[in-house]
């Protein structure tokens, strides 16, 4: 602590330049269809999880894409691998494999 | 009446289509084009969304088919008077022609992007226009555009912005902006490509398709949020400031080569060729016309009609289409005048 | 960056201001922090430039800090102004220009709001009678102190007596200009060069032969913000504006920073030391801050005027570094003199920042 009772705030702002690009490339290897999520958040409203935790696969890709994997976990480590996000989702994703996808591919603890 | 000329102010797709058309009903058309070669905006591009047509491929043919027609370029409209039943049109080759009806096919400007100061354009040389990127797609050179690895493009420039005069959406920016995205990776494989955009609004038939071909294909990242500043570091880099408004965050990147989507404000000359018999623009700046519903092909004076974006934001086949529905009208129009 | 793109915007961006006969009204920060600013003000525009500008002592604050911290009304803050206004009609001026920044702003709004809403101006002088028995007409033309030495911007260069150089390299000294927010951010057509690219403090360097720098965070606040620092709470927020400036600036290595506002000097000065003790870091070169000037303060410097004279011993950033670098003479053992050499005390020096 300084003596000034004060200090830096630390900055809010997503800095793309510091993002993880070769991790985020090795999923989308693994998984592509992650690509086509356009954030429309019916696997969030549809989650069977999301009233007792803050799962949502669309914060999730959005957080991998700004480079923030451990917020990424955050909205993941309550997903109970239902698979009715899979059934709803309109881009047709695979979204329980890719969740699968995404814990192996940043080591993400089960 | 033996008089049978028309003429048509603008030589874009729009003119072309209606004069074509107008030409082959037997009328005697006059088309004039201000620039010294037709074709509008139309001939400056390199490629059309959805498909990736080449602009040639649509632009030839639309001249071909004006083969009968009385052009003039490098031609504009001084002065037009109103007679009883008839215009009488001087033009600045000092040729004058008494015309039974006017086409105003007068299209539009591309948004001055220099207006949005805070984007930096004809500051900081890594800022360019859609404009400057389909010509850099036509002829390969541009001294702004060196390997590129990280590249920007900004939606809705000089639209949806009450600052800049212009409230209305430009329609075409957002599929644009798409479609220059995936030709730009492919140019620059490697290059990371970021569209900064408020809604997408991708509304046409097979442009959805064209979107998912972006993310899924090229791998373009879509940023919902509008750009608020540029700045340039050191090394001559763009610093992009934005708001990822799908995490509530603020989000800066530095970039490469930043593309300002720059919408579609209502052609000056255009204006002033119509200010000449008293026809005025609607507060959009675009020109107001009889009917929104029915009536987007006649202005408030007999004779006087209108085709393609003068009346607002047009996709090319809404252009085209609204030239060939000008040619149908305007034969109505002469037809019904001499029943009278 | 194309020089010729901002040339074509600051051509955009040109008011009329007459050049003479003016009345002067200080800031309260700058004639508490940098009351040799305003003395320098004075005497160049008068003695060097040999022009009319008037002060009275009965001027007061415009109410700025209280009308930005929300402690008055706006109805107070225009009556206020209405007062100084009274002021120099009684006087007999018909110019006006104020030393602080914050004040230019609220003229500048409160002659716009009289104008959007002139039953509000009349509200103002019944006020002004009211509690002062006073009338007030508006001023013919309004002006910030700095638009006065930009104004004279080369006649001051063919006055001056050093440049904006650096003397080992020859090469132009690289200046950060930072214009207070309420210069032109509310009113962009209200000062020179608009909002996004201020030419006021540009044109200065240009003119004394000193290179603009232009970074990132250019438009950023220099932390102050009123509240942000007024309130004990908000100043990590303060701190953490300048900060970001900073970082911004530095790779950039600027020799100097010059700014118009009296709130920005001082942040951008006092905040160095703080980040240094916070964080261990330095901007300037070998444990340096960078030494940040008043456009005054510059401006008597390269017209010759004595360092001290100036209150260059005021800063926290020590500034011989920079006096080095130009080649303008100074008397280390008379920076701590005051008037008649009065012995003013050596102040305690940080070890985290020179």
């Amino acid at each position: 602590m300084n003596k000034f009772g004060y200090s830096l705030s630390p900055a809010s702002v997503i800095n793309l330049d510091n993002a993880d690009k070769i991790k985020f490339k090795e999923l989308i290897d693994l998984e592509p269809d992650v690509l086509k999520c356009m954030a429309c958040g019916s696997c969030v409203s549809s989650c069977s999880a999301v009233n007792f935790t803050n799962s949502s696969l669309r914060s999730a890709i959005l957080s991998l894409q700004n480079g923030l994997p451990e917020k990424a976990y955050e909205y993941l480590k309550g997903c109970m691998l239902c698979g009715k996000c899979t059934m709803i989702c309109p881009r047709g994703i695979n979204t329980r494999r890719l969740i699968i996808s995404i814990f192996q591919t940043y080591n993400f603890k089960k | 009446m033996a008089i049978k000329n028309i003429v048509v102010i603008g030589g874009g797709p729009a003119g072309l289509e209606a004069s074509a058309q107008l030409h082959y009903m037997g009328y005697n058309v006059f088309l004039i084009e201000k620039n010294d070669k037709l074709g509008g905006h139309l001939g400056k591009w390199d490629r059309l969304f959805p498909q990736g047509i080449q602009s040639e491929e649509l632009l030839n043919p639309l001249i071909k088919n004006t083969a009968g027609v009385k052009t003039f370029v490098n031609t504009e409209v001084v002065n037009i008077n109103k007679l009883e039943k008839q215009y009488n049109i001087i033009l600045s080759n000092g040729i004058t022609i008494l015309a039974r009806a006017v086409l105003f096919a007068t299209g539009f400007d591309l948004f001055p992007a220099s207006k949005k100061e805070e984007y930096g354009y004809g500051i900081y040389d890594k800022v360019i226009t859609n404009a400057d990127l389909e010509i850099f797609f036509r002829t390969k050179s541009d001294s702004r555009i060196v390997n590129p690895l990280k590249i920007g493009f900004v939606h809705c420039v000089g639209s949806r912005d009450e600052k800049t005069g212009n409230r209305q959406c430009s329609k075409v920016c957002c599929a644009t902006a798409v479609k220059q995205a995936c030709e730009i990776k492919e140019v620059f494989p490697n290059a990371e490509v970021i569209c900064f955009y408020m809604d997408l609004r991708m509304f046409g038939r097979k442009y959805e398709d064209l979107y998912l071909t972006a993310q899924k294909k090229y791998g373009v990242r879509f940023i919902r949020g509008r750009v608020s500043e540029v700045g340039e570091n050191i090394n001559h880099q763009l610093i992009v400031k934005a708001e990822d408004t799908l995490s509530s965050k603020p989000l800066k990147v530095t970039l490469d080569l930043l593309v300002l989507m720059c919408g579609m404000n209502n052609s000056s000359e255009g204006i002033k060729t119509a200010s000449l018999i008293g026809l005025k623009a609607d507060e959009d700046g675009f020109f107001e016309t009889l009917n929104p519903m029915q009536g987007s092909i006649f202005s408030h004076k007999k004779g006087v009609f209108y085709a393609g974006a003068a009346t607002g934001p047009k996709t090319l086949p809404e252009t085209i289409n609204e030239g060939r529905a000008a040619a149908i009208c305007i034969n109505n129009y002469i037809k019904e005048e001499i029943n009278e | 960056m194309i020089y010729e793109g901002k040339k074509k915007i600051w051509k955009d961006y040109q008011k009329e201001i007459p050049d003479d006969h003016y009345f002067y009204v200080r800031s309260c920060i700058r004639q508490t922090l940098f009351p040799a600013s305003e003395k320098t003000f004075l005497d160049i525009t008068r003695n060097k430039l040999h022009k009319d500008f008037f002060e009275t002592e009965h001027h007061t604050t415009c109410g700025g800090i209280a009308y930005h911290s929300d402690v008055i009304p706006q109805e107070t803050v225009m009556t206020i102004i209405a007062r100084q206004f009274a002021l120099m009609k009684k006087y007999g001026y018909e110019n006006y220009v104020c030393s602080c920044i914050t004040s230019f702003g609220l003229y500048t709004e409160t002659l716009e709001t009289w104008h959007e809403f002139p039953q509000l101006q009349e509200k103002t002088a019944e006020n002004l009678w009211k509690s002062c028995k006073l009338e007030f007409t508006k001023p013919k033309y309004l002006a910030h102190s700095s638009d006065i030495i930009y104004k004279f911007r080369n006649l001051i260069a063919e006055q001056a007596k050093y440049k904006l150089i650096n003397q080992y390299t020859g090469e132009p000294l690289k200046v950060v200009e930072h214009i207070g927010c309420h210069y032109s951010k509310m009113f962009p057509s209200k000062g020179f060069g608009g909002a996004e690219y201020p030419y006021v403090l540009a044109g200065m360097i240009e003119a004394w032969g000193g290179e603009v720098v232009d970074y990132p965070e250019r438009r950023h606040c220099c932390g102050f913000g009123f509240r942000q620092y007024l309130v004990k709470a908000n100043r990590g927020y303060s701190i953490s504006n300048t900060h970001k400036k900073f970082e911004s600036m530095e790779p950039f290595k600027p020799d100097m920073i010059i700014t118009n506002c009296p709130g920005c000097p001082y942040f951008l000065d006092r905040w160095q030391y703080a980040i240094a003790e916070m964080e261990g870091k330095t901007y300037g070169e070998n444990g340096h801050g960078i030494p940040v000037f008043t456009y005054e303060e510059v401006a008597g410097l390269v017209m010759g005027y004595n360092p001290w004279d100036l209150g260059l011993q005021n800063h926290q950033i020590g500034t011989e570094i920079l006096l080095d670098k130009i080649g303008i003479p100074y008397d280390p053992n008379m920076k701590y003199k005051g008037l008649n050499n009065k012995d003013l005390g050596i102040p305690e020096f940080p070890s985290c920042i020179k």
